[in-house]
Parts: structure tokens; sequence; C-alpha cells
């Protein structure tokens, strides 16, 4: 499932067991080869944790992909390349939030040629990024096993015209429930599953406008309004926010008229005491460590091959 | 007087709508200016939807142009979808521009830029939406000025009720001379209201104003005369010329936006015009002379460009980019300064010939061969002398010879149909040549692993060009012509299987040609269209033949013409067409005399290479070819840390 791998996007195309000395020009149909020597191998590895803000939340994960893409070229990142006819810089992308969600806690992780200090890379990045696609953190990657230390997301969920009584009903509601079947249309139809056991908390509070933690310069909202925090665990199926507000519908009848404004607050490894999500950067930030490079990593940088 | 932004409100809607991120703008290297410290403010819009408006070089050139002047602000507006006008409409939410959400309505002008006449009933709806008046007669000194250019408005007619004035030609300087006159008039307070701004635009003899000019008709549906009705309004207005493109360098920083879009590329035109003559091209007729963009003007604008943007590939546009003087050193001057850099290259007009193959391997060294494209046009020899398509099947053959023998796996080739004197024979010569093709293909690459792809599209006569007094091949005409060509190609037991046909049946043709060659009586038929909900007319799924037909119907009777009347019907020399007086500069008799040429078969060269023919384009304009060679080669940018060892 998309929520527990890293989605690889780098192009798998062409050029998987060639040679390193140049092809020579005009060759036969069908067997033409890049000239030149094989992509340079990445020497090191670069986990970046970025925002979706404001209204930018709209972007959606393929609208990031190209923009973060062309920000490194304009940056001149010293990027690994995959081979082949149309190479492609190296990134790989974790669990993105759904379009029109908001986000402080996305993540993915770059492979470079040439190492670089991840504060500076950050700042450089975060400059070349539009304003809203902020790039917040950064650490030299250790270890390969990135994406299953994302156990669990947290949520907030603005409900600008539901009271907080109102929201407070609700998910009281919910929580007293063993199941909450929900329905969610997908590409191949209308999928009914369990939206209860993945939610692991769900509480509401009052907030004055703009009293969220996330600034919202442009957003609606001028009388109090209830905000929903939810913590889900990143099961299969997935259990979105969207889902969570189906089964606040399904179990309280909660039908807000106005769109919940969603923001991502955090993701990464579950504290199952406190039910909490930490920092999944955690091992990465703990030195010295296994160092990061092409050996033992989830991207294959070796000559000859490809990711 | 305090302008709000409408993003609250759109806000609100956006979660229900398709691909909301086209509406949120924040582009890189936008632009939003403080409303209150700008005395002039333009809202451009390209009336189809942002995926094919935001990378029109058009619309961008002019808002950088415009925003760099100290005092003026220009910001962006498409149209949008369906679903989001509805929501709109039930919320009271106005057309708004992409930059700041500002309202429509605001602004000074409203510049609409028009590549094709489909996007005629998308701009009723951005007036509507806009709050403004969709008639330009009940507007007020309070509404923007309705400002149409672009290729489409060098017959702006059939929308004269609904725009105040129109603008041919280039636009760059033409938009800060009508800022200028703008601005003068608030400065001095709007003296004289909406008519005296009018006014002034129009006695610079730059500035079309239709409801200064009274449209006389005889009897039989024609046109009698043109005639201004006021004092100091021009008989004839003028199209604008650039000379120079290096002393306009635009776009400088492109437009990247978040959305995706149907052209992503940094795009620089390196020559602007096109003297080649083929009949049919209404760009190449109304765009003359022909000037280029020096190579190292080039040079700069692509560093600059990929520096501001970070795309990752590059079009080289013109109308026939193979057709500038230092192509060959241009391609590789380019392909060895980006060879490092993963930077594609790409040439989107070209001709047929073997230099061209060359070119296409140069700009794709290290990338995929994947297809070729050339445009014959027309499918025999004779139906190519008509249109001045000088492009021999012995030309042909021996290019994608080469084409298939240096690696590229599939050609196409792009045709029309309905063509002047067309007869269902010269159709199906197109099946012969596309045979001949994968003959020779199969012989070069010694694989039968290759493909053709036939690509039709409707011939539609245009304004300003010597197929202006062209009879348009009916629909039923064209649709039975293009079924038997299918039928012979699919029927060719040998070939069949590797040419791919593509063809557009011949309704929007029609509609298309109602448009192009409408007077202003067309216009009662764009607005019976919209008011019945017609929209996006470019889009497949939009387009109803069937509504523009029966609108027809509704609104042309009372004027005693039809449909047939305006595209099937073959005009004469004394007739007055309805754009006569605006001045492209080609001269009537000229395009009469070429249009003869046409129907005896006969061709006639480019002028870049042979003497002069008088189309009548640098006299009547003051203007003449700009071409090189400049002799400059591309050096290398100096190396900064390239990062390639790692």
């Amino acid at each position: 499932m998309r929520t527990s791998v890293f989605v690889h996007v780098l192009s798998t195309k062409g050029g998987s067991s060639r040679a390193c000395r140049p092809a020579p020009r005009r060759e036969p149909l069908g067997k033409r080869q890049p000239e030149g020597p094989p992509p340079a191998p990445a020497v090191q590895r670069v986990r970046l944790r970025y925002t979706k803000r404001g209204r930018l939340r709209f972007t959606s994960h393929r609208d990031f992909q190209r923009a973060f893409e062309r920000a490194l070229r304009r940056a001149e990142v010293p990027m690994a390349y995959s081979a082949g006819f149309t190479p492609h810089p190296k990134v790989s992308y974790a669990n993105a939030a759904p379009t029109g969600t908001g986000s402080e806690a996305e993540y993915l992780e770059i492979a470079l040629v040439q190492r670089r200090d991840p504060g500076e890379l950050r700042t450089l990045l975060d400059a070349y990024m539009p304003d809203g696609l902020d790039v917040v953190d950064a650490v030299e990657a250790r270890g390969s096993d990135f994406t299953d230390r994302l156990e669990a997301s947290e949520w907030e969920l603005r409900l600008d015209d539901v009271t907080p009584q109102e929201a407070a009903d609700a998910t009281a509601a919910f929580l007293a429930a063993d199941t909450v079947e929900v329905q969610r249309r997908t590409k191949k139809g209308v999928r009914t599953f369990d939206a209860r056991a993945a939610v692991l908390s769900l509480t509401s509070a009052a907030a004055a406008p703009g009293d969220g933690p996330v600034r919202r310069a442009d957003g609606p909202g001028t009388a109090a309004c209830a905000i929903l925090r939810l913590v889900v665990r990143h099961l299969t199926p997935a259990v979105r926010p969207d889902d969570v507000l189906s089964g606040l519908r399904a179990a309280a009848g909660l039908a807000p008229q106005v769109p919940a404004t969603v923001t991502r607050l955090a993701q990464g490894p579950l504290d199952e005491e406190s039910g909490t999500v930490t920092d999944p950067f955690a091992p990465d930030r703990e030195a010295p460590g296994e160092p990061s490079g092409p050996a033992g990593t989830s991207i294959a940088t070796a000559p000859g091959r490809t990711a | 007087m305090p302008v709000e932004s409408v993003f609250p409100q759109l806000e609100a809607l956006l979660p229900h709508v398709q691909k909301p991120i086209q509406y949120v703008g924040g582009e890189l290297n936008s632009t939003v200016k403080d409303w209150d410290e700008c005395d002039v403010r333009w809202a451009l819009m390209y009336p189809d939807a942002y995926e094919v408006g935001l990378p029109n070089q058009g619309v961008m050139i002019l808002y950088e142009v415009l925003n760099e002047q100290e005092g003026v602000l220009a910001e962006r507006t498409y149209s949008v979808w369906p679903d989001l006008e509805k929501l709109m409409r039930e919320r009271g939410v106005p057309q708004f521009t992409v930059d700041a959400h500002r309202p429509v309505g605001a602004f000074d002008v409203l510049g609409v830029s028009f590549s094709t006449e489909l996007g005629y009933t998308n701009l009723l709806t951005a007036l509507d939406l806009s709050g403004i008046p969709l008639e330009s007669k009940d507007r007020t000194v309070d509404h923007p000025i309705v400002m149409a250019g672009g290729h489409a408005a060098f017959n702006p007619e059939p929308i004269a009720d609904f725009v105040d004035v129109a603008v041919i030609g280039d636009g760059e300087q033409a938009v800060l001379d009508v800022n200028a006159i703008i601005r003068a008039w608030k400065d001095e307070g709007r003296p004289g209201g909406r008519d005296e701004l009018l006014l002034r635009l129009a006695k610079t003899g730059g500035v079309y104003v239709p409801r200064f000019y009274d449209v006389e008709y005889l009897r039989d549906g024609r046109i009698s005369r043109v005639v201004p009705n006021r004092s100091g309004v021009p008989w004839r207005v003028s199209k604008h010329t650039v000379m120079d493109l290096d002393e306009w360098p635009y776009p400088k920083k492109p437009l990247v936006p978040l959305a995706e879009t149907v052209h992503e590329r940094m795009s620089v035109e390196i020559f602007r015009g096109c003297t080649r003559g083929c009949r049919f091209c209404q760009a190449g007729m109304i765009t003359r002379p022909v000037r280029e963009r020096s190579i190292t003007g080039i040079g700069e604008m692509v560093d600059k460009g990929l520096k501001n943007t970070g795309f990752e590939e590059v079009g080289l546009l013109s109308l026939s980019s193979a057709d500038h003087s230092e192509i060959g050193d241009i391609a590789k001057g380019l392909a060895d300064r980006y060879e490092e850099d993963k930077v594609g290259l790409s040439l989107p007009s070209t001709r047929v010939d073997a230099f061209n193959i060359d070119l296409a391997n140069e700009l794709t060294r290290n990338g995929r061969r994947s297809g070729l494209t050339f445009a014959p046009e027309g499918g025999s020899e004779r139906i190519r002398k008509v249109i001045n398509k000088m492009v021999s099947e012995e030309d042909l053959i021996r290019t994608v010879a080469t084409a298939y023998g240096n690696g590229w796996r599939q050609v196409k080739l792009y045709f029309m149909c309905g063509l002047p004197t067309e007869t269902d024979e010269d159709v199906l010569q197109i099946g012969d040549m596309a045979v001949n093709v994968i003959a020779k293909g199969r012989e070069v690459a010694q694989s039968n692993d290759i493909r053709c792809t036939v690509s039709i599209g409707g011939f539609v006569p245009k304004p300003h060009t010597p197929f202006q007094w062209a009879p348009q091949l009916s629909a039923e005409e064209t649709d039975a012509r293009l079924a038997k060509l299918r039928d012979k190609i699919r029927g060719d037991k040998k070939y069949g299987r590797s040419i791919g046909f593509r063809y557009h049946d011949g309704k929007p043709g029609i509609v298309e040609g109602l448009l192009s060659r409408g007077d202003r009586r067309v216009g009662a038929v764009i607005r019976e269209v919209w008011d019945q909900g017609g929209r996006f007319d470019g889009w497949r799924e939009y387009f109803s033949y069937d509504l523009w037909m029966d609108s027809a119907a509704k609104a042309l009777p009372e004027y005693g013409v039809d449909v047939d009347w305006y595209t099937t019907r073959e005009r004469s020399y004394e007739e007055v067409l309805p754009w006569d007086h605006l001045d492209s500069g080609l001269d009537k008799d000229w395009l009469w005399e070429d249009w003869q040429d046409a129907l005896d078969e006969t061709e006639v060269p480019d002028c870049r290479w042979d003497p002069c023919f008088d189309c009548g384009v640098c006299p009547q304009m003051g203007t003449d070819i700009q071409i090189g060679p400049t002799g400059k080669k591309l050096l290398p940018l100096s190396v900064v840390d390239s990062g390639a060892s790692g």
C-alpha cells in the first residue's frame, strides 16, 4: 500500500545492463544507447521534511514533485540521476498527504553525488521553493527503514461552521462505537471499510479565528469554531481524515456545510504508551551511526543498476 | 478605492472542484503589486482553461512588459471550468485574477488574447462573471476597457459588439502605447468619460474601436462599406510590428506553474514571421516580415530562462524553426552547452529535408528518438502547388529514409483536407505517400517495427490569406473524403497495420469557419450559443455542433444569410470583406493574384532567398526583413561548479 512504502519515481527504463564504454552513434534501429559515462554514483542521502501551507495545500503530489525537481535544478543541487535516455533525479517521496489537505510533516529523500551539509541544503532549497511549500528540516539519512518509521499521523481538522459542543458530542459517539463503517469512492468503485479501528485518539476543542497552531492568513472563519485533533495509525486500507469525517457523519450525523480545513501536524513512529506521534528523524540524528552511502541503502546507486 | 482579494470566498469552493491548484496562483516568477500604488491596472486573459492558457507566450510577454513599468500592474485570469463557474454563480464570487485574486471588474483594462475563434463564448462567460455588461454599448466609465488581441483579432467583427477595442499585430510596444493614453486620460480626471478614452485610442490609427465604424450591407447580404462614424477616426487600422527582437527578450522570467499545463518547457521565440508563403497559413501572412532573434540573444535568453525556471526542456519556437539563418550553430551550441545538464531541446516546427534530420539528431544527441513530425500538408504534388508548400514526394521519402536510418522509430505526417480545388484523388494520395514511407522505412531500418502516423485536420479559410475568398468544404464532404482515405489505408494488407490514422470530423471546422470569416451579424450567433450554455468550444467534450447550427438558424435569417453563406460560399474580387478595414500590410491585390496563382497551380518563392514579390507588408508598415547570419557562435557558459564528478 502507498501508505507504508516509499514511492520510487525514478525511471526504470533503458540502460539496465550496458557497458561503460560509449556506444557508437547511429547504430541500427532499437540499439541506441546514451553516450558518455554512466551517471555518477550517489555518495550521500538526505532526508527532508516539508510543508504544504495555506493556499498551496491544493497542490497535488504530482504538482509538488514537478515544483521540487525544478527547485533542485535552479538551486544547482548535485543530484544523482538514474541512467537511460531520460535520466531522472533520484528523489523518493513518502506517504504524501491528499490534495487539498495542508501538512506540516511531509517527507522525502534525495541522493547526491557530492556531499552537502543537510542544514545548508535545507536553507537553500527552502529559498527556491514557493512560500507555503517550505523545507523545514533536513538530516543525513541513516538506515533504509525510513518508511517503516511512519507508523501514524496526527491531524488537525478545523470545522468552521460546527460549534465546539456539536463536535464534542460527535467525537464521543464515534469513539464509543466498536466499528464505524464508511465508504469511499475509488477508481475501482465504492469501497466500504471500518474507519474506527485505526483511530488512536480523537479530541475536540474550541478555537477562536486564527487560533490554531497553523497560520492561516488567507483562510475563512470569523466566529468560534471546533477543532478536532486526530491520531490515526497507518493501516491498510489507509484511514484518512475525510474518512473520519465520514465516520462522524455516520456515527453522529455531523455534517458540516463548510469544507473542513485539514492539516497533518506530524507523522512518524508511534509511542504506544502515550499514543503520540514522535520524530521520524530521531534515528538519523543519533550520532555516530551507520553512515549513509551507496551500500545498504534503499536506493540503488551502483553503476550498472537502476533504482 | 480599496480592492479586496476574493480568495476567502473562493477558497471555500475549491475543495469541490477539479484541479483546484489551477485557481490559486503563486506561480514562480509571478508578480503581485500594490493596488493603490499603481494608476493603470491590466487584467490579461487567455480565454481557455489554465492548463492551456498559462503557457501562452503572448500573455506571458505582455504580463512581464507591463509589470516592469512603474505604476502599472498586470494580473492574469483564465477561464474557469463549468464546475467552478456554477459554484461562483451560486455564491456570487466574481471572475478573479490568479495573481492577487482581485475581481476583474475592478481593473482598467481586460485584455483578452485570442489564438483561436473558439474562445469567443469563454469571453462572454468571463465578462458575465466579472459583472461587466456583455455589450460594449452598455458599459460605463467604471467598467474596464475590453480589448482583444491575438491572431483571431485580425478579424474581430464577430465579437465587435462584445469588445471595446481590438489591437492587431505584435503587442509589446502596443500595450505600452495604450497604457500611456489611459494613464494620461486618468491623470486628467477621465474627461469625456469612456467615449473620450475610446476616441483617443481610435485616433492613433493603431487601435480598432468597432463602435466608431458603421457597417452597411447590400440587399444580397454582402457588405457595401464600412465607414467611420466620428471625425478623426481613420478609415483603416494598422497592425503593430516590433522590430529588433533582441530589444524585446521576453519572457525573461517565464512563469512556472504548480499545476500541470500543456507545455512544460521554457520557450524562446527564435524568430517572428514567415515568408514561406503557404497560402492556407494565416500566421505566416499576418506576421510578416521575418525578424530573427540573434544567436547570441537566443543563447542569453535560454541561459537566463533556465536559471529562472528550472525547466528541463527548451523549445525553440517560431513558425518554421529550421529556417533560422543560423539554426545549425544554435542547435549545436545549445546541445554542447547543456550536454551535462540534462536539458532537452525541441524544435516544434520543422520542414521536410535531410538537414532537418541532422538538426533533430543534434537535439537528441543523448535522448530518446521516438517520433519526428513533418507537415507535407497536401497528399498530391498538384495540391501542394496549390497551397504553395514546396515539398516533393522524393524530398519526403529521402528525409524519412534518413530519419529511420538514424534510429527514429516513428514518423508523423500532418495533412489538411478540404483545400481549395481538392478532389478525392488528392486526398487518397495521402495513403500512397504513407505506404511509400513505410516501405522505404522497412528497407532502411531492416525491420518491420516502424510506424507512420497520418494526422489530418480540416482546412478552414482564414482572413488576410490568399484563400480568404475560397469556398470551405462542407462537413459532409470532408467526412466522406476522409472515410475513403481511411478505407484505403485500412484495406492495405501489407502496410496498413503500420499506418496510424488520426483525423477530426468536419463539424468543428464549420463553426471555426463561421467565426473566422464572419462579420458583425455572427455576433448574434455567439450570443445565442452562450445564452444556451455554450462554453469551451475548443474542447471536444463541451463543443456542440448542433447548438451552433440551431443558434445560427435562430439568429441569422433576419439578415438573409446562413452558415453556408459564410463558409462554403466562394467570394468574388469585388466583395468587401468584413476585415478589409484592418490593415495587415498585405496588399489585397497581391493576395488576389496569389489566389489566382493557386488556382493555376503556380508556386511563389520565399523573399528571404529570392527577390521581393511585392506582398506589400514592408513598404506599407515601414518594416524590413531582419535575418542573419551574424557569424557569431554560442560560447560555453563560464564553468561554475558543474558537479560532474562525484
